[in-house]
């Protein structure tokens, strides 16, 4: 059975002998290729890219980009991803070229204007999460874990301390437990109490002298903020370990609560939620690691220091836990992300989080009647609602994101944190308007009252999207990863 | 900023959530530390903004550099970012909801295509932070599959790169083993006392962190096999339009800085970290991958798969922590490859092989001999004849990066500059360049 495709790919396009990009002709005296090298380190047959001219590439890659649900066209609420808008002076400034063209092993004497930006940005971080260093290596969220709990590690050794255990709430990120792996350390879970705070009990029980660092994400993955933090903070620093905080839901703290005030002595921060750089559809994004001045000797290296008006990367750290990057980090994101804070001011985002706050707890008043097992109280930055007997008979969370999808609203996160059954995480963001967070509110209404009437209609959702609902098995039995030309 | 709501709104959005004032939603908050004063200024305009960018960016304003040692300069065409930019793809999120995101996941099914037919591997995956970070996902890779220790790193291998390994194992349980190449490339002879029944896999990078081909690279890769190890080739992306791709000469792993395949330098990233490997591996690949299947109306479509490698479902058995990558800069190396297009991307690579050639010859004739005398691509070394840094101090002022100089991770190369010349010099650039060369060696 042939396949309907709705766009072929790039290769389908090509055709023997068409011309791409011209390149000028070569200007130097040549020499002899095969003169040179010697025929075994030739290529015997050139890599089987597309031959397409620029047109087909433009129509190509835009009919894709319609393909894509988006913040910049849809309403995104994906809970503790933080969608919100980027802002697109951001794409202006990161490519104007003198940074765009900057070597990073240039001299530092040529590098004064980027430096700068990186000094600063270090500043702000610090000044808004009430840490001492940052580092800006790591690329990304799970890689800023790995660089603290690496930071954490080598701090207990420095100190002749082997702690092999990480204590990690049920309800983290799964990126939390597979850090914890990659940095050779134990992960133990801890338990949350019904309402998705930590089991303070349960912690107390588990941290052992074993126990080199807790990890917590705060605000929560429920979007709750812990009520006993400050409390936990003291137990594990009397404990001999240190606080670790998962920074992926600062967006409802900023300039309202430091976490380096609660106690926290790690945590990364991501920049592509709170500090508005693009997600790209799965990165770059950027993940510095803030750290109190205990454990900032262990901080990759280099770093970049003010010294007499000039800026520098230092590099003679000799407790560095070593680099994480190839170069500096991703400092296109790191750019727009100063741009960010400069455009926001310190007010602004006071302002941001209020709005974020504001924003969620209106959907969650909105959305009670809704879900019958909607917890009372405020929360934070986003609400997590469980599914569990509100929709028609049959039909699951995954049914009703799946519908969404045809009312024009990407889905929220679905079935995370874990411990909630059926869960649903909406986050609105600080930037969506109360009449698309009605429209929302309304839809959901509307699918809800389909569940109970037509359910059939919603488990076979989405209907109106490019593709329909996905054959994954096939996908993960048969896997085919790549074009081949001679297959369907 | 921008603000959502009018005062109004906020009145009846406040008073729906049942609440008299903002402050009650953050009542659990310790109220002794909310709201701290903040050492930070007050907001810009987006027109001071874009001033103040400008303003600190004019201040590293360059004329020309000759600076590779992993990062490179090269053409990039202008639609690869009009397209890559789009709203569409750059603010979607990673792509779990396939219905609502098959642009992205078409894209990413096109670039594990071309980054496998570069490579010539049989699979490729939706790509890693940075070629560092790749390398490293790679050694883990190996010593997981082999059961075995060392990973041996040439020391014609990114000395950077090296680095970002010893962190990725530092506490894995497998160790990096250096191998000393004083002869610009990894000798058989020399692998071969270092080869042992605790090798998981040899590394190497070619061209090399010298500019030099690794001749011996048919014959390594017999005797690692030989050994038991693994294969990881880390490659130069250009120069797969000239050079032999990791695949002809038995690489289980291919892994590669895609930086010069259409991203801008910016100071270190964001790049992109390409990784391919063999059937075999296919389940231990790190990170994501995207498979082709159908939905229910039978129609082609493309889906993230293999996700019981991954940290959100198997959590600390994952096979990586990895979760966001590179997917905007996979897909701007995608635009790039589909524009450059088959001939293009050979002539592109000869383009570099000839300029670079020429140049090594001008230096000659100024007195900045070549030290190797293996094969290059587009990078080279030369003997100065004065300090290189003197040199490098000398035509900075000229705002021209000279190079770069090896003492720093290669004590024994003290006198010793390494070069690069893309496409984007003329025969008028480089005949400058040989001028201000010798000028500055005066």
């Amino acid at each position: 059975m042939s396949e309907t495709v709705i766009e072929p790919l790039i290769f389908e396009k090509s055709v023997p002998g068409r011309a791409g990009l011209p390149w000028p002709a070569c200007d130097v005296p040549t020499t002899d290729v095969a003169r040179q090298v010697p025929p075994a380190l030739l290529r015997r047959t050139p890599a089987a890219l597309p031959e397409v001219s620029e047109p087909q590439v433009v129509r190509h890659f835009t009919r894709l980009s319609h393909l894509n649900f988006s913040i910049d066209t849809n309403f995104y609420p994906l809970g503790s991803c933080t969608m919100k808008h980027n802002p697109k002076v951001n794409d202006r400034v990161v490519q104007i070229p003198d940074f765009a063209g900057l070597h990073p092993l240039r001299p530092h004497e040529l590098s004064q204007g980027i430096l700068e930006i990186l000094f600063e940005v270090e500043r702000w971080l610090c000044e808004l999460c009430g840490m001492d260093a940052f580092t800006l290596q790591p690329s990304a969220g799970a890689q800023g874990e790995l660089t603290g709990i690496l930071v954490a590690r080598a701090y207990h050794e420095h100190r002749g301390q082997k702690r092999p255990v990480v204590l990690i709430p049920d309800s983290a990120h799964g990126t939390n437990p597979a850090s914890v792996a990659v940095a050779g350390l134990t992960a133990v879970t801890v338990k949350s109490t019904p309402e998705g705070h930590v089991d303070v009990d349960d912690l107390t029980a588990k941290l052992t002298p074993e126990v080199g660092l807790v990890m917590m994400t705060l605000p929560s993955t429920l979007g709750m903020f812990e009520p006993r933090v400050k409390e936990i903070a003291k137990k594990v620093h009397d404990a001999g370990a240190l606080l670790y905080m998962d920074g992926a839901n600062l967006n409802a703290l900023v300039g309202l609560l430091r976490p380096g005030d609660v106690g926290v002595d790690v945590l990364h921060v991501n920049l592509h939620k709170t500090f508005a750089t693009p997600h790209g559809g799965g990165g770059p994004g950027a993940g510095p690691v803030g750290v109190k001045k205990a454990l900032e000797p262990f901080l990759p290296s280099p770093r970049v220091a003010k010294e007499d008006g000039v800026f520098r990367r230092k590099f003679d750290r000799p407790h560095t836990i070593g680099r994480v990057h190839g170069f500096q980090g991703n400092v296109g994101v790191l750019i727009r992300a100063y741009a960010y804070m400069r455009l926001q001011g310190v007010e602004g985002f006071r302002e941001m989080s209020e709005n974020a706050i504001l924003a969620a707890n209106y959907l969650k008043a909105k959305l009670t009647p809704l879900f019958p097992k909607m917890p009372a109280g405020p929360c934070m930055h986003e609400v997590v609602v469980s599914g569990e007997g509100a929709f028609g008979p049959g039909v699951k969370t995954l049914d009703v994101a799946k519908r969404l999808l045809d009312y024009g609203f990407y889905a929220p996160t679905i079935y995370f944190p874990l411990i909630v059954p059926e869960a649903m995480m909406i986050e609105p963001t600080e930037n969506e308007t109360k009449e698309t967070l009605d429209v929302f509110v309304d839809t959901l209404r509307t699918i809800i009252e389909e569940s109970k009437r037509d359910p059939e209609k919603v488990k076979g959702a989405p209907h109106t999207t490019p593709v329909r609902r996905l054959d994954e098995v096939k996908a993960a039995r048969e896997p085919r990863l790549r074009y081949f030309p001679n297959l369907p | 900023m921008f603000v959502a709501h009018t005062p109004d709104q906020k009145k009846a959005m406040l008073a729906a959530a049942g609440v008299a004032s903002f402050d009650e939603l953050i009542a659990g908050l310790p109220r002794e530390l909310v709201r701290p004063p903040l050492r930070l200024p007050g907001s810009l305009s987006e027109m001071e903004l874009v001033r103040h960018m400008e303003e600190l960016a004019a201040r590293d304003h360059l004329a020309h550099s000759y600076l590779g040692a992993g990062a490179y300069e090269h053409f990039v065409p202008t639609a690869v970012w009009a397209l890559a930019l789009r709203g569409e793809f750059a603010t979607a999120y990673t792509p779990y909801q396939a219905e609502a995101s098959q642009g992205t996941l078409q894209s990413i099914f096109e670039f594990q295509s071309l980054v496998a037919e570069l490579f010539k591997m049989d699979v490729a995956n939706a790509s890693m932070y940075d070629g560092a970070s790749a390398a490293a996902e790679a050694c883990l890779v190996a010593a997981k599959h082999t059961g075995r220790a060392e990973v041996l790193v040439p020391d014609t291998v990114h000395p950077q790169t090296r680095r970002v390994i010893e962190t990725y194992l530092a506490h894995s349980g497998a160790r990096v083993v250096r191998v000393p190449t004083p002869t610009g490339v990894l000798e058989p002879a020399v692998l071969a006392k270092h080869l042992g029944p605790q090798t998981a896999a040899l590394l190497v990078q070619t061209p090399n962190f010298f500019g030099n081909l690794e001749i011996h690279v048919a014959e390594l890769s017999d005797q690692i096999h030989k050994a038991g190890g693994l294969l990881i080739a880390s490659a130069y992306p250009v120069s797969l339009g000239l050079l032999t791709p990791p695949g002809d000469y038995g690489a289980d792993i291919a892994v590669a800085e895609g930086q010069p395949l259409g991203l801008p330098l910016a100071y270190g990233g964001p790049y992109l970290g390409l990784f391919a490997c063999c059937n075999e591996l296919i389940r231990k690949m790190p990170g994501r991958v995207v498979g082709q299947t159908v939905d229910k109306d039978g129609r082609r479509a493309f889906v993230l798969t293999l996700q019981a490698r991954e940290q959100h479902i198997r959590r600390e058995k994952a096979t990586s922590n990895i979760c966001t990558n590179q997917a905007l800069c996979a897909l701007a190396s995608t635009i790039y490859l589909s524009l450059v297009g088959k001939s293009g991307f050979q002539k592109l690579a000869e383009l570099n092989f000839q300029k670079a050639h020429y140049a090594r010859e001008v230096l000659a004739k100024r007195g900045f001999a070549p030290v190797f005398d293996h094969p290059f691509f587009n990078e080279f070394t030369v003997r100065c004849p004065a300090p290189p840094e003197k040199i490098i101090e000398k035509l900075a002022v000229k705002r021209v990066l000279a190079g770069h100089a090896l003492g720093y991770y290669h004590p024994d190369r003290k006198d010793q500059l390494l070069l690069c010349v893309t496409e984007l010099k003329t025969k008028a650039d480089i005949d400058q360049f040989g001028e201000l060369m010798a000028e500055a060696a005066r």
